[in-house]
């Protein structure tokens, strides 16, 4: 029972980590982007084939992860995303989809379609016990780092220039751009650490969540989720919704698993129902 | 009669070019009858992006998750020919007012919220029924389909024949139908009021239109001609599966709507035939990495700016 929290606890704050960018893009910029499980695939793609092409250990690979889509999404956002802002929400959609698609083409044009598998250290491997909870080493690990980068991320929105800057951006980026703040160089930031986040949880995830080509079309909803039910407007809003889905679907998954993914989704289409501007969502808010 | 009435009756008329393609849809039956299985596919695909114009071009819904009902029609029919009785008109019927309900039962999640949690509530309904197709496999057949449909003759006297000429006389029957009944239905004042309801949802309420009411109605209605796509897929092609109700599917039908153009019905007859025929050409050519090429598609469409696709002279010449 306990163990199934922690697992839940887990799996939540990698969709934490995995959506907190897509939560950025959607409340900085009103983008739909439905690739955000694109950069996450990548981090995980760079961490597989360092490990087992490369022989580059695991700790080392996790910022490799993040380094690589960060300069991916530097890349992608000047000179392709930065033209979708403006325009109507089915544009973003259509776009981004495509982008999946290719992304989910191209890398099983690459790599190949078969699934990856991570060879953990032996370190992280096994489980120990707290007073008869058994608790995963891997999870406990990911617990940590992520826990870690929430803290760290909430500093610096809280207490950093950068932070303000991005708030006030997000509040309004006309005013923000009129009292001298170079929006278009926050949005690039904001945006390359948000790919950053995903390609290091992508990383982080191939174990736990399974790496194969589909990967972005199979969880995109699962991010959607804390997105939109969290709100954008916070960050403790996705990490509570982030917690909420992942304690939901270990749980349901665990207790009644002929009902698979439905508890989720029905989970999520009730809470819109009654809250469509998701659970946390500041009152008033102007979007 | 006003210059209003005027103006409307001028806008509803029929166009010599309606009537054309009218006569090519049907010509095309008995001229082409070797590729009558392909062009089945083209027109179930034009219903289907049919269906989804009325929600999105006419009344500005973005949908994630279209295929819900078209793989309720498919479903339905299917189960319905196999347990109930094989005549595929009835069966049509059975399927059309199943998914009509279904759509009026989703169509109370769509009224709230943004953009955002249409297309998650959208999207989350198609997962549902993905997730419950593949569980209830006793009734469903799971992920290996629902097999042994047996479909019998179209007006008792027709069989469906492997040539697919029955099959794709029926569908056009359908699309024609559903195609007279939606342009009824776009020029009439209930389809101005979704038009007004497009632009302005705030606006059009505070002149009095009551904009749930009509966003049900053309949920509805839209899911009933999505549920009639399913129904013809699946009682032409005596199968339904899983992968009725995939994302691909949804996404798909969007694409070909955008490559046709939205809000003037004809897009998802023309993004049909564009989309199958690139399909094949990419396909024939490449088969397995036909995604990419969608994909690659799709975003170059976008930045090109989608509104120029059916507007070729548009291409070149200086930018204003």
């Amino acid at each position: 029972m306990l163990t199934l929290l922690f697992d839940g606890i887990a799996y939540g704050m990698l969709m934490f980590v995995l959506a907190v960018g897509l939560a950025v893009t959607l409340g900085l910029m009103n983008f739909i982007n439905l690739a955000h499980g694109a950069f996450a695939m990548a981090g995980g793609y760079i961490t597989v084939l360092a490990m087992n092409r490369l022989g580059v250990p695991f700790l080392l690979c996790l910022p490799l992860a993040f380094v690589g889509t960060a300069l991916l999404g530097a890349l992608l956002e000047p000179t392709l995303y930065r033209r979708m802002y403006a325009k109507p929400h089915l544009d973003q959609v259509l776009f981004s989809i495509g982008l999946v698609f290719m992304a989910v083409a191209g890398v099983d044009y690459f790599v190949g379609s078969m699934q990856q598998n991570i060879q953990l250290p032996e370190w992280l491997k096994g489980r120990f016990d707290i007073a008869w909870v058994g608790i995963g080493k891997y999870r406990s690990f990911i617990i940590v780092v992520c826990g870690v980068l929430t803290v760290v991320l909430q500093w610096v929105l809280a207490n950093t220039r950068f932070g303000s800057q991005l708030r006030a951006s997000v509040d309004d980026p006309r005013v923000a751009g009129g009292l001298g703040l170079n929006v278009n160089r926050i949005f690039l930031l904001t945006f390359a650490v948000g790919s950053g986040l995903a390609g290091l949880g992508g990383a982080l995830g191939a174990e736990v969540l399974g790496l194969d080509p589909t990967f972005p079309l199979k969880f995109m909803i699962y991010f959607l989720i804390v997105v939109s039910v969290g709100g954008t407007t916070t960050l403790t809003g996705p990490l509570l919704a982030a917690l909420l889905l992942g304690i939901a679907d270990v749980a349901g998954k665990y207790y009644v698993p002929k009902l698979g993914a439905f508890i989720v989704y029905t989970l999520m289409i009730v809470i819109l129902l009654i809250r469509p501007q998701g659970l946390f969502a500041r009152a008033g808010g102007g979007k | 009669m006003t210059a209003v009435t005027q103006g409307l009756r001028a806008h509803a008329s029929w166009r010599w070019w309606e009537f054309a393609l009218l006569a090519v849809l049907l010509v095309s039956w008995l001229l082409l009858p070797s590729h009558a299985l392909l062009l089945n596919e083209v027109a179930i695909l034009a219903l289907f992006a049919l269906s989804l114009d009325l929600i999105l071009g006419y009344a500005g819904v973005v949908s994630l998750g279209h295929a819900a009902f078209f793989g309720i029609g498919a479903y339905s029919a299917a189960l319905f020919a196999k347990l109930v009785m094989p005549d595929p008109l009835v069966g049509m019927a059975v399927a059309v007012a199943t998914a009509a309900a279904f759509g009026a039962l989703c169509s109370v999640l769509i009224l709230r919220g943004t953009d955002l949690t249409r297309l998650m509530v959208t999207l989350g309904v198609a997962s549902i029924l993905y997730e419950l197709a593949n569980k209830l496999d006793w009734l469903t057949g799971g992920a290996d389909g629902l097999q042994g449909v047996v479909i019998g003759p179209l007006l008792g006297q027709f069989e469906f024949d492997l040539g697919g000429r029955t099959a794709y006389a029926y569908t056009l029957a359908v699309l024609i139908a559903c195609l007279l009944l939606a342009r009824k239905l776009v020029h009439s004042p209930f389809g101005y009021a979704l038009q007004a309801l497009r632009d302005n949802r705030l606006r059009a309420g505070s002149i009095g239109l009551s904009v749930n009411l009509r966003l049900v109605a053309v949920y509805t209605v839209a899911a009933a001609i999505a549920g009639a796509a399913g129904a013809l897929l699946a009682q032409t092609s005596g199968f339904a599966s899983l992968d009725v109700f995939e994302f691909h599917r949804s996404a798909e039908v969007m694409l070909v709507l955008v490559i046709g153009g939205t809000g003037y019905l004809y897009g998802g007859i023309f993004g049909a035939i564009v989309f199958k025929l690139l399909h094949d050409l990419v396909s024939a050519w490449t088969p397995q990495y036909w995604n990419f090429w969608l994909g690659l598609f799709l975003v170059v469409l976008v930045l090109v700016g989608r509104e120029k696709l059916m507007r070729p002279w548009t291409w070149f010449g200086a930018k204003r």
